[in-house]
């Protein structure tokens, strides 16, 4: 499709804009992690920044995450509005303390008295041969946590626009960006998340789910780089006369549980795919959504497309083995008319 | 340590002396309370009391200047009372009260104060040390000139994160005042069990952090070292640290009957060090005051302690209603039943 005036941009790019653009009209902003001050973040999404706000308000840290985690925690509490990375998700584990039981809970237990207005990016996902420490998605996981809302973009445009709002927003954001879309020189990179993006600055509504794609017999369910394995597999199924309905969550706290519950209303079929670990999950949560409200939209039973409860491997054929693919969801499609 | 000799007050006013009396009794009858309310039921979970420690925080606030902040972890009350937050709502909090500082959604360990501003009171050893950085960034980020008084205990001194904020905090200048309180025991643990060097205040040697220890027992050595540090910091060369000894007469919580030291060891203290006596001794031999002036300030404290006892009683129970408020910043979350 031609586009008179497009305007591509990676996710990286997209979300260092959208910073850069914050940073000019809020001197409360400042972005702190680990190398995102002169390496430009390890994702690109901190590029440039450096050039153009200085040292002091673009910070690269030691690598301290619980310090500089919970020092951003002070620093929202105290009126400005930190930007922080976590390098990897699969990093929390030294520093989940911080998040979940400070950032998340401070402006409960002050009764309202002080916000926590931060954002905590991070980087999610595999493919690439990089072992269960560097792999993982782990959306559950915060999103399980009250406190926090939780934002995954599956393209540019989204990208920038949810982390406009997440920069504004007085709650805490966790911001998981999908490593395979961030339009990286040296990964692979999903050509569909880097998309038009407008110049000016604008926002994506948290806790609004998306339909990528309309259609009549199934909706696949997603969120990040599993929206593009769904749109792929619709497109296939397409082919074969099925008409798939994608529903990007977009956001994964607050959850948008009745754009979900309409399409699954008109279509019958629900299929969830998910890159996080199978049990325990945002698959069972979008499927309980569902049922718990009216079992009787649903002509089959669910069914998941997620990573298995194994920890990621480092072999290319394992790994790919285990990761969610357009196959897997025609498959589960096909399996589901079959039963 | 030693028993201290009856000396005259140096250079202190006896307006002072009875602004420290007065502070440092409101914290102790304060707590007494807090402790009978406990065994009456009436306030649940783990309460940590900081009798014995008045001192601490009554000599640093009077270091303080107005917009300084303060952050601690979950011995708090005494940090919440001589800030000048209301009494009436600390407790009531601890009663876990509609009128409690935080609307009984945080009880003993988790209370904040915008406008005193206090910056909670926090449940995890060790865990607010990072935050009180982020506030001193926060002051140095805006060129504010405030310091912010970050404490926590011996305990505390033995976590990862402390010096994680050590080595960032000295790397960035910040205004914060590290302040440990070191009580001896962290929960039932002698810091001789827990630690391989006694000497906390040196902690931040390995990152060029000045550090000193204070007699914790006195308010106006805490005092003057108070001053010492927030002029260190206020005036940009960074942090400081100030090691504070001082005991806590009472178990770790009211849960703990202290089983790990002596009746003696505890008697001995209270007899020789209490804080309280010392600055009464202080106004006494001064002649700054009369029995009879002191027994009106125990009075009066005695009533501002009863009626925070009463409104922490008569407060309502908080509305189920508001469970499902202040969890994000904006609308209630959509689990709301």
């Amino acid at each position: 499709m031609n586009v008179p005036n497009e305007r591509k941009l990676t996710i990286a790019r997209a979300m260092a804009e959208a910073v850069a653009q914050e940073m000019r009209v809020d001197d409360g902003v400042f972005v702190m992690g680990e190398d995102i001050a002169a390496l430009g973040g390890v994702y690109g999404n901190t590029r440039g920044l450096l050039d153009e706000f200085g040292s002091e308000r673009i910070r690269d840290t030691p690598i301290s995450e619980t310090a500089f985690i919970g020092a951003a925690v002070g620093a929202a509490q105290d009126g400005m509005r930190p930007v922080v990375e976590l390098m990897f998700v699969d990093f929390f584990g030294v520093c989940f303390d911080a998040i979940y039981n400070l950032m998340a809970k401070n402006t409960y237990f002050s009764g309202g008295n002080f916000k926590v207005p931060m954002v905590l990016m991070t980087s999610t996902g595999g493919g690439y041969s990089d072992a269960g420490q560097h792999s993982q998605c782990l959306y559950g996981t915060f999103a399980h946590l009250p406190g926090m809302k939780v934002v995954c973009p599956s393209n540019a445009y989204d990208a920038k626009g949810l982390m406009t709002a997440a920069m504004r927003d007085d709650s805490p954001v966790v911001y998981m960006y999908h490593k395979s879309l961030q339009g990286m020189g040296w990964l692979a990179t999903e050509p569909g998340a880097t998309v038009h993006t407008p110049e000016e600055s604008y926002t994506v509504e948290i806790g609004k789910a998306k339909v990528a794609r309309e259609g009549r017999d199934v909706t696949i369910v997603s969120v990040g780089m599993g929206v593009h394995h769904a749109l792929n597999a619709a497109a296939q199924l397409e082919a074969d006369g099925v008409s798939a309905e994608v529903i990007d969550l977009v956001s994964l706290v607050p959850l948008d549980r009745d754009t979900i519950r309409a399409s699954v209303a008109k279509t019958g079929r629900l299929i969830v795919v998910d890159e996080d670990y199978m049990s325990y999950g945002v698959s069972g949560e979008v499927i309980a959504s569902v049922t718990e409200h009216d079992i009787s939209v649903l002509k089959a039973a669910p069914k998941r497309v997620a990573y298995p409860d194994v920890p990621i491997p480092y072999a290319r054929v394992m790994e790919q083995f285990c990761l969610p693919n357009p196959e897997k969801i025609i498959a589960a499609y096909q399996e589901m008319n079959a039963a | 340590m030693a028993a201290r000799k009856a000396a005259a007050a140096p250079n202190v006013s006896a307006e002072e002396l009875l602004t420290y009396y007065r502070d440092m009794l409101l914290i102790r009858r304060f707590e007494e309370k807090a402790g009978q309310l406990y065994g009456m039921g009436l306030i649940g979970g783990f309460c940590h009391l900081y009798i014995g420690q008045e001192a601490v925080v009554v000599g640093l606030e009077a270091a303080a200047e107005e917009g300084d902040k303060r952050i601690t972890s979950y011995r708090d009350h005494g940090h919440m009372l001589a800030c000048g937050m209301d009494p009436n709502g600390v407790m009531a909090e601890l009663t876990g009260r509609e009128g409690g500082y935080s609307k009984g959604k945080g009880g003993s360990m988790h209370m904040f104060s915008r406008e005193k501003h206090f910056y909670g009171g926090h449940g995890i050893v060790g865990a607010q040390v990072p935050l009180g950085a982020g506030l001193a960034f926060a002051d140095k980020y805006k060129g504010n000139g405030r310091v912010t008084f970050t404490y926590f205990g011996d305990g505390a001194a033995n976590q990862g994160q402390v010096y994680e904020t050590f080595n960032m905090a000295a790397l960035w200048d910040l205004p914060v005042v590290f302040v440990i309180e070191n009580n001896q025991y962290a929960m039932g643990t002698a810091q001789k069990r827990s630690t391989s060097t006694p000497e906390l205040y040196t902690r931040g040697a390995a990152f060029g952090i000045k550090g000193e220890i204070v007699d914790g027992m006195d308010v106006l050595a805490v005092k003057a070292a108070g001053e010492k540090a927030v002029k260190h910091c206020r005036s940009g060369k960074g942090p400081y640290i100030l090691e504070i000894k001082t005991y806590r007469y009472r178990g770790h919580s009211m849960s703990d009957p202290a089983k790990y030291r002596t009746r003696e060891e505890v008697q001995k203290m209270r007899e020789e060090r209490d804080p309280i006596d010392h600055v009464r001794e202080m106004l006494l031999t001064g002649k700054h005051a009369s029995e009879e002036d002191l027994k009106a300030i125990d009075k009066e404290i005695k009533k501002i302690v009863g009626d925070s006892a009463d409104f922490a009683r008569n407060s309502p129970e908080p509305a189920l209603e508001e469970l499902w408020t202040d969890i994000y910043a904006d609308a209630p979350t959509e689990g709301a039943v």
